[in-house]
């Protein structure tokens, strides 16, 4: 449906440091785009910006062709769900659904239709007349989404909408929400600090840090090519090891640890050059436990936890803290137990730090 | 009033929306109506203050001879006042709030009855109750045998028990909250770790009571320094009674001068609150249920327990009480007895029945309810304004609104009839002395700040995401005001107005100054009656107001029960 530019957006308060630095991304027509990031990181105000809440900064919001950088937020045309949901107390749950198709204007006989088929598709068939309080947390949050869809909004803005359900129902929900969007074929944007959310539900993921953008990639882009050491270690969790390149062939790259000087091979080199200070990330369960000597260097066990299918190392090798999952079994190390490590080549990649 | 610290509200802080600018159209005539009708009479009185004998003569004797005299008094009678009001209404708020015995219920309801008296009428109820004259003192002679000059109260001791009594409701209802925000887990804490009670109270509650405490002395002071009810039944030269008596022996400019130097004082409380309350030093940090009340054990401390509520009840209900009984009492009947000899309905079928009797009744409803009317106006939307203003000036705005509720009410009165007695520049040559629009434009001076006050706590529970909800479907700013944030803010604001409403039927100390002739305020009737000891028709306009108001604290309550309110309406209330 619309495609959303964010043009170099950035916003700041005084002369204080950026919120938001920078951001320059496109979300596809009919995506599922989420921002990513741990509380304060800026997404929330992003989300806010292409609302219309928050006014940039610098930069421009373009919805299609069409700039709205300083559209007032009720000629955008979005549907949001807001984190608390934001339900009208004083109105019953039609009233609330029928709120936009009011301000638009839309006949009384076609609104009440159009509020009975946003309500049967969240499933809240025979809830109308429900006043919102009498609704359960799940309920409530389904209305919310009634009311952001049913006005066929051009972009669908969610921001954190599952983060004040129990764990179940988030996950019931989040199928829900994600059905939703892609019968619909809305542009969507979703806020959430939630890795696992993010991965489960979107076409694409931008993680945000301190107010800048670190990377935009599919679920598996963002989980097995991380760009920089943040992302590595924010999704999923990732040992990130300073090093050096010392060598480069193609996207592949040879880098000497700065902790042990132990030589790694790793993919991710693309505009790396020899002499680059970077960071390889290698995931916990990317190391295979070796004998000492026979790995790529050497660590003491200093901690083991079983966790059901796998047993969780904690290491210390050379000042450096690591983390190694491996498949439980019998005769494994135990703390205080010298031991080798090697990474998986395939699985090494190399990060901005 | 004032805002006693309260747990704190865990909600999570949004990024703020960048403003509407129809905050600032709307600003204007908000501001432009307070320009008119607080700052500018008030700056009138400044001007008017340096005529007469001069500035440095009108000044310097506030350092001596009878203002100097006056404004010591003021300030000895509200230190007093604080002092006793700090003891009963701490005592108070801790025996009703951590303790459970027979009619514990019923009391918290008549703890805050004082506070709903008019002042002119709780001012009245002691003089009847407490003086040489009163039901006590004459009852202890007639049972007792003791001479009433000895049990009797008057002068600066009378004024003293009046504010004592009426104004302790400001430390009670700020301790109550204090206490009901308290996490009971931070007792346990300090027991646990090994205090006594008597350790705890002094290093943990008594610490997290100080601002609640504070809050209550500062605004009992500045009331005290306003009050002029009492010190006129008493006859006690404090400086509003001396504003006055300057104003009607033709002294305007020492007037003026008494006005702005009590002005300063009330204003310099009102920041000093401001800024203590911005502080708010020693709160709970986490919430918790208030630790559980403590019923008496043994079976003496039980009895004690109920004969003391009883005492109580009977104590703090007396003033509503002996109003009642002496308004169906027979006018000049009532001369030595304890109590009036005869009883009569006379008192209020001739109030009924004659025009010139219902005319009181008829000015003060009339006047009020204009007042209210644009109280409710400039009121709600000024708080609006505040509440969505973003950048500075803010804070400006918020005190030049509250400012007439610090103002003592004469020193409202002095301001507007200095400046609307003439036509003139500041007043846009609108003369409004010597007619009824005074009273209204009074009323709605004093009693704006109730329905802000009422709107901007309706406001700060109103969750800003409802609004941005809005303008997401398509509202206009219009439309979302009209369909999200009134209709949710409504219950403030008509909680609100009605104390302003009952305010204003039962305003005195403004009124005394400025009414028009012929034309006499309930209020000012009601102190005719009493100068020309017409006790039972006195009475009987009082209990009229007394059942007004008890009829809108029970609407107002109600109203307070909505999902969004917390505290109850009659925090809100003002005495003078």
């Amino acid at each position: 449906m619309t495609p959303v530019r964010l043009d170099r957006v950035g916003k700041s308060y005084g002369s204080a440091a950026p919120v938001v630095h920078d951001i320059d991304v496109t979300i596809e027509s009919g995506e599922f785009f989420t921002l990513l990031g741990p509380s304060g990181c800026g997404k929330s105000t992003t989300l806010r910006m292409i609302a219309g809440f928050v006014t940039p900064s610098t930069g421009r919001i373009l919805f299609g062709e069409r700039d709205i950088t300083t559209t007032p937020s009720n000629k955008r045309g979005t549907g949001m769900v807001f984190q608390n949901y934001a339900l009208f107390p004083h109105y019953d749950v039609a009233g609330n659904v029928a709120y936009g198709l009011v301000t638009r204007k839309v006949p009384k006989s076609e609104r009440a239709r159009r509020v009975a088929a946003a309500l049967t598709a969240v499933g809240l068939d025979g809830y109308a007349d429900r006043r919102i309080d009498q609704l359960s947390g799940g309920q409530q949050q389904r209305v919310a989404l009634a009311r952001a869809l049913v006005i066929s909004p051009s972009v669908l803005l969610l921001d954190e909408p599952l983060s004040n359900l129990d764990a179940k129902l988030r996950e019931e929900t989040r199928v829900q929400i994600r059905r939703a969007q892609q019968e619909a074929g809305i542009t969507s944007v979703y806020v959430t600090h939630d890795q696992a959310e993010a991965m489960a539900m979107s076409d694409r993921i931008a993680v945000l840090e301190a107010g800048k953008l670190h990377q935009v990639g599919t679920p598996r882009d963002v989980y097995h090519r991380p760009a920089t050491a943040f992302v590595a270690t924010f999704i999923g969790g990732s040992n990130v090891l300073d090093a050096e390149v010392v060598e480069i062939t193609g996207d592949r790259a040879v880098v000497e640890l700065t902790s042990s000087g132990a030589k790694l091979s790793t993919g991710g080199a693309d505009g790396a050059k020899p002499g680059d200070r970077v960071a390889v990330s290698v995931r916990p369960e990317h190391f295979a436990l070796t004998d000492p000597g026979e790995g790529a260097f050497d660590a003491v066990v200093r901690d083991v936890e079983f966790t059901g299918a796998t047993c969780q190392f904690e290491l210390r090798a050379d000042g450096l803290e690591l983390s190694v999952a491996v498949p439980d079994r019998p005769g494994l190390p135990r703390p205080g137990d010298g031991v080798g490590l090697r990474p998986d080549a395939e699985h090494a990649w190399l990060v901005q730090p | 009033m004032s805002a006693p610290a309260v747990a704190p509200k865990a909600r999570r802080r949004l990024p703020a929306s960048d403003g509407d600018r129809f905050v600032y159209v709307l600003a204007l005539p908000v501001v432009a109506v307070l320009l008119f009708l607080v700052v500018i009479p008030m700056a009138t009185t400044a001007v008017t203050s340096a005529g007469g004998n001069g500035f440095a003569e009108n000044y310097g004797s506030l350092f001596g001879g009878r203002s100097g005299e006056a404004l010591l008094l003021s300030l000895v009678s509200s230190l007093l006042s604080v002092l006793f009001c700090g003891v009963i209404g701490t005592l108070l708020a801790v025996l009703l709030h951590r303790f459970d015995f027979p009619g514990c219920r019923a009391l918290t309801v008549f703890a805050v009855l004082p506070m709903a008296l008019p002042p002119l009428i709780g001012a009245v109820s002691f003089v009847l109750l407490y003086s040489e004259t009163g039901i006590v003192p004459r009852s202890l002679s007639a049972l007792l045998g003791i001479d009433p000059s000895t049990t009797s109260v008057g002068g600066l001791a009378g004024v003293v028990l009046v504010h004592a009594l009426t104004m302790y409701p400001y430390f009670y209802l700020s301790v109550s909250a204090a206490l009901a925000g308290m996490d009971g887990s931070l007792e346990e804490a300090a027991t646990n770790l090994g205090a006594n009670r008597v350790r705890v109270w002094r290093t943990v509650l008594l610490p997290m009571l100080t601002p609640a405490l504070v809050s209550g002395a500062l605004l009992t002071f500045m009331m005290s320094m306003a009050s002029f009810t009492a010190p006129q039944l008493y006859n006690v030269q404090t400086l509003t009674m001396e504003i006055v008596s300057a104003r009607t022996s033709g002294n305007p400019a020492l007037a003026a001068t008494q006005s702005t130097a009590l002005s300063v004082v009330s204003i310099a409380f009102l920041l000093c609150m401001r800024w203590y309350q911005g502080r708010r030093v020693h709160r709970s940090l986490s919430k918790g249920t208030p630790s559980a009340r403590r019923a008496p054990s043994s079976a003496a401390a039980k009895a004690a327990a109920a004969v003391g509520s009883l005492v109580l009840t009977v104590v703090l209900l007396a003033p509503v009480l002996v109003i009642v009984l002496v308004s169906f009492s027979v006018d000049g009947a009532w001369t030595t007895q304890v109590l009036p000899s005869d009883y009569t309905v006379d008192n209020y079928l001739r109030i009924f029945a004659d025009p010139a009797n219902l005319l009181p009744i008829s000015v003060s409803v009339q006047t009020s309810v204009l007042a209210t009317g644009f109280a409710i106006v400039v009121g709600a939307a000024a708080a609006w304004v505040v509440a969505r203003w973003r950048g500075t000036g803010r804070g400006l705005l918020d005190v030049v609104i509250m400012l007439p509720w610090a103002l003592p009410g004469t020193v409202i009165g002095v301001n507007l009839v200095t400046a609307f007695n003439e036509p003139g520049a500041g007043n846009l040559g609108l003369t409004l002395v010597g007619t009824l629009w005074i009273l209204p434009v009074a009323y709605f001076v004093r009693f704006v700040p109730l329905v802000f006050r009422s709107t901007s706590a309706s406001l700060e529970q109103l969750d800003p995401s409802l609004e941005e909800a809005a303008r997401n479907l398509g509202a206009g700013p219009l439309r979302v005001l009209r369909t999200v944030t009134l209709p949710l803010v409504l219950r403030g604001v008509l909680a609100g107005a009605l104390l302003a409403f009952v305010d204003g039927v039962g305003e005195y100390v403004a009124s005394v100054v400025i009414y028009p002739p012929g034309l006499p305020p309930m209020s000012v009737e009601i102190y005719n009656r009493i100068y020309t000891s017409e006790f039972g028709t006195a009475a009987a306009y009082g209990a009229m107001q007394i059942v007004l108001i008890l009829v809108v604290l029970a609407v107002s309550n109600r109203l307070g029960q909505g999902p969004r309110q917390k505290q109850p309406a009659a925090a809100a209330l003002p005495a003078a």
